[in-house]
């Protein structure tokens, strides 16, 4: 049998690094919030924030896991799967990876110890503090990769010598032109992620009429952030477009499934791209709606796909429908948050039953985005692995293409069944909630008997 | 400054693979011996012993990957098509041994995770020694990069290494049980031990047969004159800590036994550095062939020497915070 190995290195990567993303997602979120709901505790003493900090530790235990299990292989697959471009690459690469263990990961990792096993073993202070070094960690964490990336989409300050890359001027190199827009727009999807699954969560327990101070301070803590956080998205999202038109226009051109770049392009709300033919059917349209928001004029021109080969040309659809995802979640967030916002204000928040059933349904639309957003940035840049400089098919290692179907293979299934078991126990602790029941007063008083992951003998009976 | 840069990166690999050993070997080493646990309780307390650390651990095998991309990329590259399967298998059996800490404490039946547990720390044990014969028989490379077969690892060296890294890990593990527990699971820890010692031993001394014999660079490192009157101490304080070991295990002691095995697994570790220096990709690429431009040594060195002293104080702190013994009968978590 024939194998391509560059497209199967090509999917395997994609396959493991989505798996991946699923959890920084969650954790950048998540750590960030067990981080205020300990200063919450600390500074009143109220025991709903301690009872809430402690219920999502036992969540954020399993979910770091996953995190960092699958982030260990994606370190080494820069080696295994694109052996030529850490060549090309590492003096500039190599570096800001090396930065990123030195600063985050070992700091992540160690402190983690603390925040799972140290309840009853360290003063209060010292926990909280712990706490928020591992929220500090991710955010430090998504700084160094996502400068990675950044440079790879819009490399600067360094020079090709010889097909290698060598450094020039490293605060280029990490400040390169898209990597501000890249930064705030993943911290903040990370927020928004994780702020829709705590208000699902919390609208999840009043319908079910369980832990009601707990779930009407999630959902107004959720609704509280996500009623700026959402927005914001949309304005920083509309930056980083205006941002990669300038850098990377042909991506542009892929996301609006524009052609001709001689005439106005229009917002299209559906489309189905014609590769071959070079244009689309079956267009549903707001005219002149994409030169209006890219160039701030009716009548804005902005380069078209035909502007260059096919062979320099992304892959149209995928980018194009990734992107309507991403919108149409940020768009449904904007709406829940303010409405939600809306209720609160009216002082019907937690009485508004349809309400609260549709957003305890969207726990998972942040992680749609979040793939979908990556997907564009990504597939968004092919063929290039570094923009304009470096082509994806140059990259590979020599490994035949045999060999990396059947790891694809294993890690296939060792995934659907890390991710199962993830979600199933995830999904049992919520249901459980954050009453520690009588076994709690058990182990808070047994030494050293911390609880993050609390037996769930009783867990199951939940809401649901 | 170009000459020494990647001897000092040498250093620092060097010390991360040998911290990964040290800190990840005893956590690999609880896992290999789980399966001799009488029942999911004791393995709690075994857990109990590793679990605020593994990850921290885990976290050197990033810096040796990460350290090894940035500092000599062109070996990187070589090393891992060189060992693809080897790698995966690996990594794979890590995602499978690090969920099951958690996994393990929330699922209703422990026996799964546990077993998930035991082969994945026995099957990274083993992948990982065999990454390690296969770089001591040498890695094919033409043109600078890999030119040989997806299963050029296999062979009975290779196999040999790996068998000896689940011995070596084996004893970690039971030395620190010995010293971190008490009751039932420190007086099996013992016996374990020492056999574990006895295991470690003849697979040293088979390596060390081996790998002269088969290849001359080798057997010209150890045996010429007059290296051999500088190297002759390495195997001689070898069986000094080796006989140490046993006395302290026999004596009761609660730590001496864990440090004796450290020092050996770094005598070891040295012997292999004598053997190979100063080839990163034995037989063909030396430190020097493989190293990254001076500027992206220089400006990673200066982060690592100011950051590593702060790496290095938190993770004692968190060994301190969790000092002293678990005992029997204490929980997971
Ligand atoms: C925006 C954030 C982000 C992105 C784009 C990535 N990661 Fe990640 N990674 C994290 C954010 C993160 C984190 C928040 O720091 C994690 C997630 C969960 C966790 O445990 O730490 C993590 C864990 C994690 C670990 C384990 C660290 C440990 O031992 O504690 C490694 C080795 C990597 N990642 C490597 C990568 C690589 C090579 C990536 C890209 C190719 C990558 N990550 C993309
Ligand atoms: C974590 C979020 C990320 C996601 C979900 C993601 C997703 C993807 C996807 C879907 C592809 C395949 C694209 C295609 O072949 O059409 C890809 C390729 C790739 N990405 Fe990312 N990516 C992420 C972050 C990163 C980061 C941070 C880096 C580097 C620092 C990176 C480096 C690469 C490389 C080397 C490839 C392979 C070559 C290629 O196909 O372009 N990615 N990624
Ligand atoms: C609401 C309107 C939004 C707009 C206008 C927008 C815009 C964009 C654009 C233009 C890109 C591609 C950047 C490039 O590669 O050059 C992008 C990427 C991305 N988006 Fe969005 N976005 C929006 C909402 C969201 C939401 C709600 C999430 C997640 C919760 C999200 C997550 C992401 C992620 C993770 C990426 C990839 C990383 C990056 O390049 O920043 N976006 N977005």
């Amino acid at each position: 049998m024939e194998f391509d190995p560059v497209l199967l290195a090509r999917l395997q990567f994609a396959f493991t690094i989505i798996f991946h993303i699923i959890f920084p997602s969650f954790t950048i979120g998540l750590s960030a919030y067990i981080a205020t709901l300990g200063v919450l505790w600390l500074r009143s003493g109220e025991e709903r924030f301690q009872l809430l900090m402690r219920f999502w530790v036992k969540i954020f235990a399993v979910s770091f896991a996953m995190g960092v299990v699958s982030g260990i292989v994606l370190s080494y697959q820069f080696g295994t799967n694109w052996s030529r471009f850490s060549v090309a690459t590492g003096n500039v690469l190599g570096p800001l990876l090396g930065y990123e263990v030195l600063t985050a990961f070992f700091l992540e990792a160690t402190f983690l110890g603390v925040l799972l096993f140290g309840f009853n073993k360290v003063p209060r202070w010292l926990y909280v503090l712990s706490a928020t070094v591992v929220a500090v960690g991710t955010m430090i964490s998504a700084f160094w990769i996502l400068a990675a990336n950044s440079w790879m989409q819009t490399p600067a300050g360094h020079e090709f010598k010889d097909g290698v890359a060598y450094p020039l001027d490293w605060l280029h190199i990490v400040f390169n032109p898209s990597f501000p827009y890249r930064f705030a727009h993943m911290l903040n999807a990370a927020y928004l992620t994780t702020a829709f699954v705590v208000i699902a969560v919390g609208a999840r327990f009043l319908i079910g009429e369980r832990h009601i101070a707990e779930g009407r301070t999630m959902l107004r803590m959720g609704i509280g952030l996500t009623a700026i956080l959402a927005p914001l998205q949309l304005v920083i999202g509309d930056q980083h477009g205006l941002n990669t038109l300038k850098h990377q226009p042909i991506k542009v051109a892929a996301m609006e499934a524009h052609w001709e770049g001689s005439k106005p392009a229009d917002f299209h709300i559906f489309a189905w791209p014609d590769e071959k033919a070079g244009t689309n059917r079956y267009e549903l349209s707001i005219p002149k709606g994409a030169s209006l928001i890219l160039t701030h004029k009716m009548n804005g021109l902005f380069p078209g796909l035909l502007s260059v080969a096919a062979k320099d040309r992304p892959p149209v659809a995928t980018v194009f429908f990734a992107f309507r995802i991403m919108l149409a979640v940020g768009l449904f967030m904007i709406g829940a948050a303010l409405l939600g916002a809306f209720f609160w204000w009216r002082g019907s928040l937690f009485e508004t039953r349809w309400y609260l059933r549709v957003i305890a349904q969207s726990w998972w639309i942040g992680f749609v985005a979040v793939i979908a957003g990556w997907v564009v940035t990504e597939s968004g840049r092919q063929p290039w692995i570094v923009y304009g400089v470096m082509r994806t098919a140059d990259a590979t290692s020599p490994v035949p293409g045999a060999t990396i179907a059947g790891t694809l293979a294993l890690f296939i299934v060792a995934y659907g069944i890390v991710f199962s078991f993830g979600i199933y126990y995830m999904n049992r602790l919520i249901a459980k909630g954050p009453d520690l029941g009588p076994d709690a007063a058990k182990e808070t008083s047994e030494p050293g008997g911390i609880s993050p992951i609390a037996s769930t003998k009783d867990a199951g009976h939940g809401i649901v | 400054m170009e000459w020494y840069l990647p001897l000092i990166w040498a250093g620092v690999i060097g010390t991360a693979v040998a911290m990964y050993v040290i800190m990840d070997g005893f956590d690999l080493g609880i896992g290999i011996l789980f399966p001799f646990a009488r029942n999911e309780t004791e393995r709690d307390q075994m857990m109990r012993s590793i679990a605020p650390f593994w990850d921290g651990n885990e976290t050197w095998l990033v810096l040796g990957g990460a350290g090894l991309f940035v500092a000599f990329p062109r070996a990187y590259a070589v090393i891992m098509p060189a060992f693809y399967l080897p790698v995966i298998v690996m990594l794979l059996a890590l995602v499978f041994r690090g969920i099951a800490f958690e996994f393990r404490t929330v699922s209703h039946s422990k026996k799964g995770w546990s077993f998930a547990f035991v082969v994945g720390s026995t099957l990274a044990a083993f992948a990982q020694g065999v990454i390690l014969g296969g770089m001591i028989e040498g890695i094919k490379v033409e043109n600078g990069a890999y030119a040989g077969g997806p299963y050029d690892w296999a062979s009975p060296f290779g196999l040999l290494c790996g068998l000896a890294l689940i011995a070596g890990y084996g004893l970690l593990g039971a030395t620190w049980l010995v010293m971190k527990t008490e009751g039932a699971i420190a007086v099996r820890a013992r016996q374990q031990s020492k056999v574990f010692l006895i295991a470690v031993l003849v697979f040293m001394a088979a390596v060390s047969l081996w790998t002269p014999l088969a290849e001359p660079r080798i057997a010209e490192r150890w045996f010429s004159l007059p290296n051999f009157y500088y190297l002759w101490p390495v195997p001689s304080v070898t069986a000094l800590l080796a006989l140490g070991c046993w006395y302290w295990i026999e004596k009761e002691r609660d730590a001496p036994p864990f440090l004796a095995a450290i020092a050996l697994f770094m005598l070891g570790y040295l012997g292999l550095v004598i053997s190979n220096f100063p080839y990163l990709v034995p037989p063909s690429l030396t430190v020097w062939d493989t190293a990254a431009a001076p500027s992206s040594q220089i400006f990673m060195l200066v982060g690592t020497l100011l950051l590593l002293p702060f790496v290095l104080g938190y993770i004692v702190l968190v060994y301190w915070l969790f000092r002293g013994k678990v005992r029997e009968g204490e929980s997971y978590h």
